[in-house]
């Protein structure tokens, strides 16, 4: 478990998938997504998609994502793993 | 003897306008089509609560949220001018320093009779009252529960606390239900609903809302500004008309709207309200109403309980305008007139300025929403008021045809 990317962590890396397939509706431009990927930047999501796509991945983990906490969220790997209470 | 290097060229400074370039542009782009700009309207007198004078022509003012036509009122503009020659134009202080006058807790009083409440609290604007209450009242660790089509005062008052900002698709029962069940247990929450909202008019299903967020052990603001004076038996909202008074902990208001003033409030049957006089901020530190405002204020509070024609007229003339105009072909925000605000769908940003000028041309104010309040809609807002006749309405209902017609608007039907 070396070598993760900045970001992510080894359970993240483990729901990536996941989440990639959560996002893909969303990747209107068809670039390729990893880790990496900046949801601004790359996929250019405007404010109302980026809550319809919080909200996909809100209801997939049962968790909540606070819209205070999006602004931290600039790539994929970003996304915390759900911690199911 | 070593020279030193030249200087490079140093960057040209960043211009902290850059950024609004793109709206500086679609603005520009507006106003180049030669039609009228619809968020610089100046009105040279106003002749009445529904009457205004741009230039040398009179206009039909459907768009001002003057709902129960307080503005002109003889009482509430006899206590102005009497507060106005006795305390005179301004208080120079903050309510907790030397801003609170008798008129300002005679406001106060008015107020917890209008709702039957025990606490009251008045402050300078309806957004600062919605800035104080949520700043103050979550904190780290509580949990904001919102609408996501709530008003830009409470958004703004999340992002001003520490609380976490959860947001339910729009008037959606079953989606706050299932929030409320993700917030850990134990943490603080506060559920903040509006009785009316504003873009289209349609009104939040209080009852389901408020019965799901007391089942989940929440904390319940209504924002009323858009009800107030004619829902309810006693106009004081939605919330009432839904039968759940007893169990909404905090009810937020304007007095720019049916009130006919300006200023905002919170009233509360909770006995610890008032400690939030001393911990938010935006009562704190600000000035606090001139004391013509509160007199005003005051004065049409008292009035709007006993106004039961004025509501019942109100209520006509806004299904009447939306009947008619749904017959005329245009497209409305809601199937029926839900509240006195009818929203007019326009197809796109371009034939909503040719409308709203070939309005003014008619002779006809209606707003304009700026296309950032309302991504994906474009909408032209009117909101009537209870000094509206039906003739009034009908003549606006022609006007707007007629303007369809310049603009080159396609009705239906």
């Amino acid at each position: 478990m070396t070598d993760t990317p900045p970001g992510t962590t080894d359970i993240t890396t483990g729901i990536l998938p996941r989440l990639i397939e959560i996002i893909e509706p969303f990747n209107k431009k068809g670039i390729a997504l990893d880790a990496t990927t900046s949801f601004a930047n790359d996929l250019e999501l405007d404010s109302l998609t980026v809550m319809d796509l919080v909200a996909e991945i809100e209801d997939e983990y049962d968790i909540i994502l606070p819209v205070n906490m999006l602004p931290d969220l600039e790539t994929i790997g970003d996304v915390p793993a759900p911690s199911r209470r | 003897m070593a020279t030193a290097p030249l200087p490079e060229e140093a960057p040209a400074p960043a211009d902290l306008f850059d950024k609004f370039q793109p709206l500086i542009d679609q603005y520009e782009g507006l106003m180049a089509s030669g039609l009228r700009d619809p968020f610089h309207l100046k009105m040279d007198k106003i002749l009445s609560p529904t009457r205004a004078i741009v230039g040398n022509r009179e206009i039909m003012l459907v768009g001002t949220y003057n709902y129960m036509g307080m503005t002109f009122d003889p009482d509430v503009v006899a206590a102005g001018k009497r507060a106005l020659d006795e305390f005179g134009a301004g208080t120079t202080g903050s309510r907790v320093l030397n801003g609170t006058y008798q008129g300002h807790a005679e406001c106060e009083a008015a107020l917890r009779d209008f709702y039957q409440m025990d606490h009251a609290m008045v402050f300078s604007t309806g957004y600062q009252a919605n800035l104080g209450l949520m700043s103050a009242l979550a904190g780290r660790g509580d949990y904001i529960i919102l609408d996501a089509d709530s008003h830009a005062s409470i958004y703004d008052g999340c992002a001003m606390g520490n609380a976490d900002i959860v947001r339910f698709r729009h008037n959606d029962v079953a989606d706050l239900e299932k929030r409320l069940r993700r917030v850990p247990e134990g943490a603080g929450k506060l559920v903040v609903l509006e009785g009316v909202y504003s873009m289209v008019g349609d009104v939040a299903p209080l009852a389901e809302m408020v019965a799901v967020a007391k089942a989940a052990g929440a904390m319940v603001a209504v924002d009323e500004a858009h009800a107030m004076g004619f829902f309810g038996e006693n106009g004081r909202g939605v919330f009432e008309a839904a039968g759940v008074e007893a169990d909404v902990d905090f009810v937020v208001g304007t007095f720019s709207k049916s009130v006919g003033t300006v200023g905002g409030f919170i009233v509360s049957n909770h006995p610890k309200f008032d400690v939030l006089r001393f911990v938010s901020r935006p009562y704190v530190y600000t000035a606090s109403l001139p004391p013509a405002v509160v007199a005003c204020s005051a004065a049409s509070i008292r009035k709007l309980m006993h106004a039961r024609d004025k509501r019942a007229h109100l209520w006509a003339a806004s299904r009447r305008m939306h009947s008619g105009l749904r017959a005329a072909g245009f497209t409305l925000g809601t199937e029926t007139a839900e509240s006195a605000i009818i929203a007019v769908n326009m197809p796109d940003q371009e034939t909503s300025a040719r409308m709203w000028t070939a309005l003014i041309e008619e002779g006809v104010y209606v707003n304009m929403v700026p296309p950032q309040a309302t991504p994906g809609l474009h909408l032209l807002r009117c909101s009537l008021c209870a000094e509206h006749s039906l003739d009034d309405v009908d003549e606006i209902i022609a006007r707007f045809r007629r303007a369809a017609a310049t603009a080159d608007l396609p009705l239906s039907g």
